[in-house]
């Protein structure tokens, strides 16, 4: 009986060795939002270079960093959203992308490049784009909902959504004062807390993912979130109706970034460049409901999903639009400050 | 002596276990919680912690009242299943634990659609005519009818008392558990011993099983107390976000805007110490039964 658990011992150790001693295959560490990918394409990905796709998801911009400050992981790409990108390259957490690789930027309508977050674009390649807005129930709104004053009129009160998150909660406030999104008037920012600490009363509760469950089944009638999402809301309730405030929103540009450290840099590239070949665009965003920032795959889109001004709103109204930027420390702190304050 | 060793060397595995995974993440807290962002000593960490005076006392409150709900409620039942036949115990303690096999996450959004208001419970009620009869008794005592508000449902999610639900829901088995474990195994004789000296049904419970259940019903505080202080899913589940409770303090700090483990550990500290304090004292209270495990 002894002799058996050796043998087996043994074999077992045998086969554990062979496998580490076959062909080392080619890999690519991602890590990316949940649900903002189709998975498919990890096996086109690998039918034509060969690279297996490793895949992780993560819930927020915050926890990305949380992750990759905290060591012992290995990623080598990751898609970040603009003002994260921001942080992580004053914190030199980013490489620089060699484009050799990536011939593919050609397609990214220049409109997406050289932005705020990344001026010289050597970090990063757009991924996908949206804004941020109001989603409501016509049901129970029957006026036409053009401005941020509807998330905080008592009319509705109870059957209000807000952001659970210190960063969008903020910005609903200073776009309704009009003030700028990424201000550091720490006078600008105590007006907006108040302004929350007045709204608290009158909201249902502070939201991420579970306002998909609350708005499709019309438990709240109000809410604020990112237009994809927003998108795939009212395909489950027609009752939604989806809006981008006059007074300006969040218009937001996440893109593939590869982490400082990243072991299969290359391979890394050739994912990047590959994810820009204007059918896996297609494909992608047929899966995800989020903007593409390229120009060829726009192109080729049907009318029907072009003219939809949800996924593309009007160019007016984006320029009406403004995108985070990266905080200095002192107002990240404020932020963080108030947040507590506000849920406490 | 020589089983003594082999059994001694069959804990290693748990030995290095609980170091790895238990003592040095302690030990990191400790070490973080007096670290200054620039990485120097420092107490500063802690001086903010008044700020968080109200998340505090709102978290050990509702907590107490879950322990507390989870005690009354528990002890009955855990009573009443010692005096049960052995297949009805058995059964019984399957069902109590049934709950466990399904997801804690799952649980709680299943009881966000019973309590929402458009929920289960309160479409019901709407259904058999609740509110109707409400509004109508209200409005004929109502001393001015046009100024009523008639109403259409109950509200019971997004509430303090949504969230004390949901703890004592997910932890009443860890109380009653150990409470029944504990009277489960009193010694017959002693209280016939009682009965014996003339001790009424009341007394013999008074006297002898009560306190003989103490270590049970110790270790069933601790065990509904410890996570119920600490959780945070709850309150952003079933409280609507609108009262933040010391677990999502100290999630805040790690995956929140500003990345501070500084602090999150020195809040994580502070709790430790709490419910340290709170264990000790209980454990006091409880006449040094040192049986009562603490975690």
């Amino acid at each position: 009986m002894k002799k058996n658990i050796v043998l087996l011992a043994v074999l077992l150790a045998a086969m554990l060795f062979t496998a580490c001693s076959s062909e080392p295959q080619e890999v690519v560490n991602v890590y990316n939002w949940g649900e903002y990918i189709d998975e498919s394409i990890f096996d086109d990905f690998e039918e034509q270079t060969g690279i297996k796709v490793n895949y992780n998801v993560y819930e927020s911009n915050e926890q990305l960093y949380t992750v990759l400050n905290g060591g012992g992981v290995s990623y080598d790409v990751i898609i970040p959203s603009d003002y994260m990108i921001s942080r992580m390259i004053e914190e030199d957490m980013l490489e620089k992308i060699n484009f050799d690789n990536v011939p593919n930027i050609a397609k990214i309508d220049p409109a997406y490049l050289n932005l705020e977050f990344d001026p010289a674009q050597e970090y990063s390649v757009p991924y996908s784009w949206g804004v941020v807005g109001i989603i409501y129930n016509t049901k129970v709104v029957n006026e036409p909902v053009d401005s941020w004053s509807i998330i905080f009129d008592e009319k509705y009160s109870g059957q209000i959504l807000q952001f659970d998150n210190s960063r969008d909660a903020m910005a609903t406030a200073l776009f309704y004062l009009g003030y700028p999104v990424n201000t550091t008037d720490k006078a600008q920012l105590e007006e907006a807390y108040q302004l929350l600490v007045s709204q608290k009363p009158i909201l249902q509760g502070y939201v991420m993912d579970q306002i998909f469950d609350k708005l499709e089944g019309g438990e709240a009638a109000i809410g604020v979130y990112y237009a994809g999402d927003a998108l795939t809301m009212m395909e489950v309730n027609p009752d939604l109706a989806f809006c981008v405030p006059k007074e300006g929103s969040n218009f937001f540009v996440d893109a593939m970034c590869i982490p400082k450290g990243a072991e299969n840099k290359e391979n890394a590239e050739a994912f990047i460049n590959f994810m820009c070949e204007t059918e896996i665009t297609i494909k992608n965003m047929e899966f995800t409901g989020y903007a593409t920032p390229s120009a060829e795959a726009y192109e080729q889109l049907d009318e029907e999903v072009k003219n939809n001004t949800i996924i593309f709103p009007e160019k007016d109204l984006i320029e009406n639009c403004q995108t985070y930027t990266n905080l200095p420390e002192d107002i990240l702190e404020l932020y963080n400050d108030y947040w507590t304050k506000l849920k406490s | 002596m020589r089983n003594r060793k082999m059994a001694a060397l069959t804990t290693v595995p748990y030995v290095i276990w609980m170091a790895l995974f238990v003592v040095i993440p302690l030990v990191l807290i400790v070490v973080y919680a007096f670290t200054s962002k620039a990485g120097g000593f420092t107490l500063q960490n802690f001086s903010a912690m008044g700020d968080y005076a109200k998340v505090f006392a709102r978290s050990l409150w509702l907590a107490l009242a879950a322990t507390v709900i989870c005690l009354i409620i528990g002890y009955p039942v855990a009573y009443a299943l010692s005096k049960m036949g052995p297949s009805f115990q058995r059964t019984a303690i399957m069902l109590l634990m049934l709950p466990m096999w399904i997801n804690f996450l799952l649980r709680t959004y299943a009881w966000m659609s019973l309590l929402e208001n458009t929920g289960l419970i309160n479409t019901f009620f709407d259904n058999i005519g609740l509110f109707d009869l409400i509004n109508k008794i209200a409005l004929s005592l109502a001393s001015d009818p046009s100024a009523y508000q008639p109403i259409d449902h109950f509200q019971m999610i997004n509430t303090q008392g949504a969230v004390i639900l949901g703890m004592v829901y997910n932890y009443l088995p860890f109380m009653i558990m150990p409470i029944y474990s504990v009277i489960v195994k009193i010694d017959r004789s002693m209280i016939e011993a009682a009965q014996d000296l003339g001790a009424d049904s009341v007394t013999v419970f008074r006297k002898v099983i009560f306190p003989l259940s103490l270590p049970g019903v110790l270790s069933g505080i601790t065990m509904v107390f410890v996570p119920s202080v600490s959780t945070f899913i709850l309150s952003k589940l079933l409280g609507g976000g609108m009262n933040m409770l010391l677990g999502d303090l100290i999630e805040l700090q790690f995956m929140g805007g500003a990345y501070n483990p500084y602090v999150g550990s020195a809040i994580s500290l502070v709790m430790m110490i709490i419910v340290m304090i709170c264990m000790t004292v209980m454990n006091r209270f409880g006449d040094g039964e040192d049986q009562a495990v603490m975690l």
